[in-house]
């Protein structure tokens, strides 16, 4: 297996590339991690690969609010490449502080390739933000998650549940409109919603985290092929990520449930 | 176009209701006693200077700034300054000129790119908050508790928009101190004036060393030589002579000894790690208390870092920015240790008064704990998390007597190749420092660091507080890292960190043996008007020295500028000729062409005069409660109150509200996290994989004992270090492989007494080090930790703490009535990593569901006990753990078994029966003390032939959910509720 080269774009204050390229070499794939800068020095390399993924962290120390000036650079950086990549069908992936990026470059859930409904918009770029947690606050914690049954996420099984973790202050999904927000529902965008988890996953705290409307914890768009979401799949890899592995009596070396979404791309890519 | 200032003010939109931050912020100014205020809204202003107009920026910035779902904005022109008027009360808060400022710094350099003629961006807070007049009591609650006057400054109304002050230029002159004549008094004062923190013998050794030069200092020579020779940086106490006279070390008592020590640390703690490697006992050493941090070996590839810093000074006088900055340095330390380690983990343990402490028995000069603790949590997570380290394990420790001088100790762990841990600068190579810009930020922190806090510091030394920049350091951490592995080689052939003393501290230390000379005027500077000696001891942030060969440095400058790091060349190691009196190698310091500094490298480093300290200690009969109420005694009282008022105590708790805040997952290695099972209970350690294709681990874990200080300093590190391994062996450390460090905070050391105290600990350090084959492997003292109170607080200081504690606190409040001081009491911070060879083999504390019986293994009592029958204890656990014979392990701390027991019911939510007779006091602190959960089907013989002290305490019952003791239980959701009563 040749493995689909994924391209992490990595930003001073991202740090979860690392841990990416590891969850997309476990399922065959081969990851490079590449500075924002030398992105924007030759955009076009964005073409030699199948899959973009921004990762999670704190590009630029969330200065301003939290993927505010990433957004900004990249859509500078790949105003003419990033929508020719996209309507070449190929996948783009945000996770946490990326999935925030992407709603503030207004890729999610609608972009112009894949737009709202006729007499749905939004006042300005953003037909979502994703923005500070209510509780207020910083969290690490582990959810339960739930993929829509019938959603065309290409990243995520149907129907499925998964646990991971967050670690986010500013997760809070809110749509400009209420019209958007129904049209999401329509659509079957809202990929991942956080949902009441197993009786030992309880203890952690409430279901929704973070206040987000409708508990939505990853969007897409209407391809299914731009997602992002605010947990951390690259984080449960393995067994041992989870904080019931000792308890559950699990191997060490199960897989995590992170792991299948990348399998999942990765199948989508091939 | 002409410079005009622009303002966009950013809102909430109207109708989403107030945001978290002003729910916040409401609460606070009426808890602080604004009742009438209604309601707050927080506005961000984002100043905007340059060649532009109101127009451009309302088309192009206001998109940046302005989440157009949540938000509106204004754009403002040029605006006088107004005053508060009608029912409303308006102000904002700045920063003060020269504060780093990150968010700006983002601001300009997006909106440079985008094309607008910036030239500055500063940005404020604007608060409005309707029902409230501005009064006496308004300004107070903001100065406590929103606006730290130390770095910003707040304006009642608005400051309107216009330019903004700058830092104003000093002069440039060559300025020399004259010494030449001086008497004692004129030395003394002049070291005092000078914030030097010299004593009179350091002041007359430099005075005679400048009379036989035939000349005086310059300000920079003697401000260098203060630096150097601070505690902060040589630990002068610790590396003193020591003759120690009085009750003999260990157990039992006994006639008074005297005992001579060279060098106390040398000849305690360094001797038993220079011993157990002779041995061959312990972990693998690979770099012992040589460098930035201590180094053991991990696996074939890689060895593994720590550190552990204090940060109390600054933490106490400006607790968010002191935490974060205490953090940054620490990584720093790891970061410039060898060639460079990578972090994987961080580590915090914080030492504050309860959080109950009344507003009217605060003394002048302090912040309130509950706000220092609060602020100290969002320094680290912020900055911890934002470098993506995940912050692993920690404690937080409280007791009244660090209320005016608060511990806060960070700890960083990194992973380095194995053949990138030797350094050493070469004659020829560039000093090229890299990452931020020099300002006036943190001058004096090293001297600061070094002396006692008074009412008055939090004035004198705001320039002594550094503000952090985590993402500048995360491009340093990134470059660095890119640098050390290049294809061809590591590009530098020494990296240190540029932390306490700046430049003096990292180029002299480097420049050692070799010389250097160094051109201040090439050093990058964030504003323009500093002197040249400000350059040279500023302790501004995220700046790492290095040594570069020529041959590389085009390599190494295209790594730096593709991580958008500044990196400048400043001068040359081995440049400057040998000093032709002393054939000495010289550091020489010049600003455009003119030196302002030429000192021998011999004398900076080896002229600190030698004292020999006198220690005593005469033991004493304590009172053994003590203030912080954790030895709760079951005798006569129900055992169920005394088990949950130990679970409440607040030192035992559970801090989720902490570990959440912090990222403790990122980088994707966790194994053990702060909390485990179905009811999340506490772990004892963590355990990391910190290389994701391999099996092995490091177990992170900490101990400290400062309520045993009073009985006696030799049990109270003795239990400290005990603890510190019990919680790496219970998830399934090796005890064998085991590197502990560290971290002495003391009050005064000026008396015989105190010195007694310090000999004594260091003397146990050795003792059980050696018991147990650990070695410590780094290492760092903070002395004068007491704060002196103000004549009049001294009364209200001493009732509060008599209320609190009832009969059992005499001896401290009559120490506090003699001395005018609260001083911390000895706490010593023991911090261990262990290596754990199969993570698959990890133990945790909660019951598992199966029906094992519980057992106490070991468990003494903490003072006096046999500390090779402790160490057969440790090894023992550390066996049943990887052969599997036991499903659960606890530590026995404070609180004592039964609060273990309770913890580790919580954790499996898992019922358990205390059904044996003859047991320890079950409140009371035991030393090597384990309670295990036999695995289902293993015999009990295992425990009973170990030749290890074990007994049944209980049986776990999966189909319970209470703990039951003879025909009284407690059911688990209410022990669950008391340990959780302090979240919020």
């Amino acid at each position: 297996m040749a493995g689909e080269r994924i391209l992490i774009v990595r930003a001073p204050g991202t740090n979860c590339d690392r841990e990416a390229a590891f969850a997309w070499e476990t399922v065959g794939c081969r990851a490079e991690r590449v500075h924002i800068a030398a992105l924007a020095e030759r955009p076009e390399m964005l073409h030699e690969y199948a899959l973009l993924t921004l990762p999670g962290g704190f590009s630029y120390g969330d200065d301003v609010a939290a993927g505010r000036i990433m957004a900004a650079h990249l859509e500078r950086a790949l105003a003419d490449e990033l929508p020719r990549f996209i309507a070449a069908g190929k996948l783009v992936f945000g996770i946490c502080n990326g999935f925030q990026v992407l709603a503030k470059m207004g890729l999610l859930p609608f972009h112009a390739a894949s737009p709202a409904p006729a007499g749905v918009t939004a006042e300005g770029r953003q037909s979502c933000t994703v923005t500070f947690n209510e509780p207020a606050g910083f969290q690490d914690r582990w959810i339960t998650l739930s993929a829509g049954a019938n959603t065309p996420c290409v990243f995520v099984e149907p129907g499925r549940s998964y646990e991971m973790p967050i670690a986010h202050g500013e997760g809070r999904v809110l749509f400009a409109t209420e019209a958007i927000r129904r049209a999401v529902a329509d659509q079957r965008l809202a990929a991942l919603q956080y949902v009441e988890g197993a009786p030992d996953m309880r203890a952690e705290g409430p279901a929704n985290p973070n206040g987000s409307t409708d508990a939505i914890a990853g969007l897409c768009d209407a391809t299914g092929r731009v997602f992002g979401l605010m947990p951390h799949p690259e984080r449960h890899i393995v067994a041992t990520q989870h904080p019931c592995w000792t308890s559950r009596g699990r191997k060490a070396d199960a897989p995590g449930d992170g792991i299948a979404i990348f399998q999942r791309a990765a199948a989508a890519l091939r | 176009m002409a410079n005009r200032v622009v303002c966009v003010e950013v809102r909430a939109k109207a109708g989403n209701g107030p945001t978290p931050e002003e729910r916040d912020v409401l609460a606070e100014l009426r808890g602080a006693g604004l009742s009438n205020a209604a309601r707050v809204e927080i506005r961000r202003r984002y100043f905007l200077e340059g060649a532009i107009t109101a127009q451009q920026v309302a088309e192009r910035a206001a998109a940046l700034l302005v989440d157009p779902v949540t938000e509106a904005a204004d754009v403002l022109s040029e605006t006088p300054a107004t005053t508060p008027a009608g029912g409303r009360f308006e102000f904002e808060i700045h920063p003060r000129p020269g504060v780093t400022d990150p968010t700006a710094a983002s601001v300009l350099h997006e909106l440079s790119a985008l094309g607008l003629a910036m030239r500055r961006v500063w940005t404020a807070r604007r608060f409005v908050v309707e029902g409230a007049q501005d009064s006496e009591l308004a300004r107070r609650v903001i100065q406590k508790r929103l606006a730290n006057d130390c770095i910003e400054q707040t304006v009642i109304g608005s400051a309107g928009v216009g330019a903004a002050a700058e830092a104003q230029p000093k002069s440039m002159e060559r300025r020399t101190v004259a010494l030449k004549g001086l008497d004692d008094a004129a030395l003394t004062a002049l070291s005092r004036r000078a914030s030097l923190f010299l004593s009179l013998p350091e002041m007359r050794e430099i005075q005679k060393h400048f009379a036989t030069l035939g000349r005086d200092p310059s300000d920079l020579e003697l401000e260098t030589l203060a630096q150097t020779w601070s505690e902060h940086c040589v630990h002068k106490t610790l590396k003193s002579a020591v003759a120690y006279e009085g009750a003999p070390f260990g157990a039992g008592g006994g006639p008074a000894i005297r005992v001579r020590y060279g060098n106390l640390l040398r000849d305690t703690i360094a001797r038993a790690t220079r011993e157990l490697i002779a041995e061959g006992r312990g972990p693998e050493c690979l770099s012992v208390f040589v460098d930035n941090a201590g180094v053991i070996g991990f696996d074939e590839r890689f060895g593994v870092a720590f550190k552990v810093e204090t940060h109390n000074r600054p933490s106490a006088i400006e607790p968010y920015g002191g935490a974060a900055t205490g953090i940054g340095g620490c990584i720093r330390d790891v970061l410039g240790c060898g060639l460079g380690a990578d972090p994987i983990a961080s580590t915090n343990v914080f030492c504050v008064a309860p959080g109950d402490w009344p507003e009217e028995a605060l003394p002048r000069g302090v912040l309130h704990p509950r706000r220092i603790l609060r602020s100290v949590v969002q320094g680290v997570a912020d900055y911890g998390n934002r470098m993506g380290i995940p912050t692993v394990n920690g404690a937080v420790y409280f007791d009244p007597r660090y209320l005016g001088n608060p511990l806060v100790y960070c700890g960083c762990i990194g992973l380095i190749p194995r053949d990138r841990i030797a350094k050493h600068a070469k004659p020829g190579d560039l000093i090229v420092v890299i990452g931020g810009r020099t300002g006036r930020d943190g001058i004096h922190g090293a001297t600061f660091s070094s002396g006692e806090l008074t009412d008055t510091h939090a004035d004198e030394f705001a320039h002594a507080v550094q503000i952090g920049h985590a993402i500048e350091e995360k491009r340093v951490l990134d470059a660095v890292i890119r640098a050390r592995d290049a294809a061809q080689g590591c590009l530098f052939s020494a990296i240190t960190d540029c932390g306490a003393g700046g430049l003096s501290s990292a180029v002299g230390e480097m420049a050692g043996e070799i010389g250097a000379r160094v051109e201040l005027e090439t050093v990058p500077l964030k504003y323009a008007g500093l002197r040249y000696d400000e350059i040279w001891i500023s302790e501004a942030q995220e700046r790492m020295v290095l040594a570069v060969a020529p041959a590389n440095l085009a390599a190494f400058q295209a790594i730096m500028r593709a991580e958008q790091v500044e990196s400048t060349v400043i001068g040359r190691f081995g440049d400057a000729a040998r000093d032709f009196a002393t054939a000495g190698t010289r550091l020489i310091v010049r600003y455009r062409g003119q030196t302002m500094g030429d000192l021998d490298l011999h004398f900076l480093h080896e002229g600190l005069p030698k004292i020999e300290r006198e220690a005593k200690w005469s033991a004493n009969t304590p009172e053994k409660n003590n203030s912080s109420g954790t030895q709760l005694q079951t005798n006569g009282v129900d055992w169920r109150e005394s088990l949950r008022a130990a679970l409440r105590n607040p030192t035992t708790a559970a801090k989720s509200w902490i570990v959440r805040r912090y990222d403790h997952e990122v980088q994707g290695g966790s194994v053990v996290k702060p909390f485990a099972g179905r009811g999340r209970g506490p772990t004892d350690a963590a355990v990391l994989r910190p290389v994701l294709r391999s099996s092995r681990g490091l177990a992170v874990g900490c101990g400290l004992q400062p309520q045993l200080s009073e009985v006696d300093p030799y049990w109270m590190a003795a239990n400290g270090i005990d603890e510190a391994i019990r919680n790496v062996v219970c998830v399934g450390g090796d005890p064998r492989r085991t590197a502990i460090l560290d971290n002495f905070c003391w009050g005064g050391v000026q008396d015989a007494g105190a010195m007694g105290s310090l000999a004594r600990a260091c003397q146990a350090c050795y003792d059980v080090a050696k018991a147990f084959g650990t070695p410590f492997v780094s290492g760092k003292d903070s002395l004068n930790n007491q704060f002196a109170l103000e004549a009049g607080d001294v009364d209200r200081v001493v009732r509060e703490i008599a209320r609190r504690s009832g009969a059992s606190s005499s001896q401290i409040e009559a120490a506090i009535r003699a001395s005018g001081r609260i001083v911390i009491p000895e706490t010593l911070l023991i911090s261990a990593m262990a290596i754990v060879d199969d993570v698959a083999t990890v133990c945790t504390a909660d019951l598992k569901h199966e029906a094992g019986d519980v057992w106490l293994v070991g468990g003494f009592e903490p003072i006096g006990f046999d500390l090779s029958a402790a160490a057969r204890v440790h090894q023992f656990v550390s066996g049943l753990i990887w052969r599997r014979e036991i499903r659960a392990a606890h530590d026995v701390s404070e609180g004592g078994w039964l609060t273990a027991l309770a913890e580790m019911a919580i954790g499996g939510q898992c019922g358990v029966h205390v059904d044996a007779a003859n047991l320890p006091d079950a409140t009371a602190l035991l030393a090597a003390g384990y309670l295990v959960q036999l695995a289902d089907g293993v015999s009990e013989h295992v425990l009973q032939t170990a030749g290890v002290s074990a007994m049944r305490v209980a049986q776990a019952q999966p189909d319970s959910r209470s703990l039951r003791w003879g025909d009284e239980s407690l059911p688990i959701e209410e022990l669950s509720a008391d340990w959780r009563s302090l979240e919020r």
